[in-house]
Parts: structure tokens; sequence; C-alpha cells
């Protein structure tokens, strides 16, 4: 599946998108495989309560399914307008 | 409807004045711009990261929520991304009515949604260095009033 980061999320974990070969169900289990992959990520994903997550570019949360998902984004609180 | 994601400037004034100009049923227009904001005097220049593809149907929910709950005649929101200088527009809304307080509740609804539930990052470039605009918890509060 696809993964894109935005803003400090990117810049933490060095690349805007990357292809990810992933059996993760959910959400969170995504993050914690990619969290044991490498310092910057653990960084980028160490609090939750600061980031969001869009599935296939709808807003949706870390207990989410990510049975046929093409693209998971990750980024900070929105601050449009 | 019209919704435009764009780097380009755009004339605020321009584009109010050609706004819902073909409809006769409309009594009331709103807008709001939104500028780049040098709140300290040192501001270079304000970089406005966004989500190609998430960001244009993002707005589009928004405005189309906006267009049922208040039976607008027309909406229009435009809003740039890349770098931009203090003083220059980042983005702008329109809503036109037969009266004004669909206009108005409208246009601030879309104004809190577009703050919060529209893929865009702000980021401030100073001599200091760049740093991320962190979201308000007011901004998300804000929400609720809807």
């Amino acid at each position: 599946m696809n993964v894109v980061y935005f803003a400090w999320v990117r810049e933490r974990i060095g690349l805007p998108q990357e292809t990810v070969d992933t059996d993760a169900a959910t959400v969170k289990d995504l993050i914690a495989e990619l969290s044991a992959r490498e310092d910057r990520y653990a960084a980028a994903f160490a609090d939750t309560t600061a980031l969001r997550v869009a599935l296939d570019q709808e807003l949706s949360d870390f207990d989410a399914p990510l049975d046929g998902v093409r693209e998971v984004a990750f980024f900070p609180p929105m601050t449009g307008g | 409807m019209a919704v435009r994601v764009q780097s380009d400037p755009f004339d605020a004034g321009a584009e109010l004045n050609s706004f819902a100009q073909d409809r006769t049923d409309v009594g009331a227009v709103a807008s709001f711009t939104g500028v780049v904001r040098d709140t300290k005097g040192d501001l270079q220049e304000m970089l406005i990261e966004h989500y190609p593809g998430m960001t244009e149907s993002a707005i589009a929910k928004i405005a189309d929520e906006a267009v049922q709950r208040w039976a607008l005649a027309d909406v229009l929101v435009i809003h740039r991304y890349g770098p931009l200088k203090p003083g220059e527009p980042i983005m702008m809304v329109a809503t036109a009515s037969a009266h004004r307080a669909a206009a108005f509740e409208a246009a601030d609804f879309l104004m809190d949604y577009l703050k919060s539930r529209a893929p865009f990052w702000k980021k401030e470039v100073t001599a200091e260095g760049a740093a991320w605009v962190a979201a308000k918890d007011a901004d998300e509060d804000a929400l609720k009033r809807w």
C-alpha cells in the first residue's frame, strides 16, 4: 500500500511517500510495524494524539481496518484557512 | 459551486464581483478573505503544504454540506498553497443566499471547517528558521458550534 506523510511527519520520517508491503490489520498495527523499523519512524509516531490519519483520502481513526485500503496518510492536525 | 486549490494569487475583488452574478434570486452575498499575517514583524514567508486530491474532495464535501444546510444559491472557495508573502491573500470563501443570515452563517461554518478539516499545513519562515504552525484547541472546539 501507498503510505504518505505531510508537514512535520514528512520531515521527521524523511520522505513524502513510500510503498509498504504489510499485513497490518489496522492503522495502529501499521504504526507499530513502522515504528519498529527505525528510530525516525518511532519518533514521528511517538505521540499519536498529535497525529491524524486518512485512509484513501478520507479522515479516519487509528482503530480503522486497512482491508482494501490503497493509501494511508499520516499528518499533524490541519491548519488551513 | 466552485472550489479552486491553486498556488497562483487571486484577486478577491474580481472574484467577488463575478460571484453569483447571474442569479436574480440572491439577496445576500457574504465573503471572507484570509491574509498572511506577520504577527511579530519577522515573517519572511509562509509555506502552505497540502494533500493534492484529498484537499479538493474535503473542501467539496464541506461546501456541499453548507449548500444543503443553508440552501445556498452558490458558494465559492479558493485556497492557495506554496510560498506566500505577508499581506498576500491565502484563501477566500463567498456565499450567496436569499437572506443575509444564511450567507453569514454559512461563511462562518465554511471557515471553521476549512481550518480544521481541509488538509493544509502552514509553516512560518523567519530569520530564526522555519516552524510549523500548531493547530489550536479553539479551532477544533469551534466545530462543536455546528
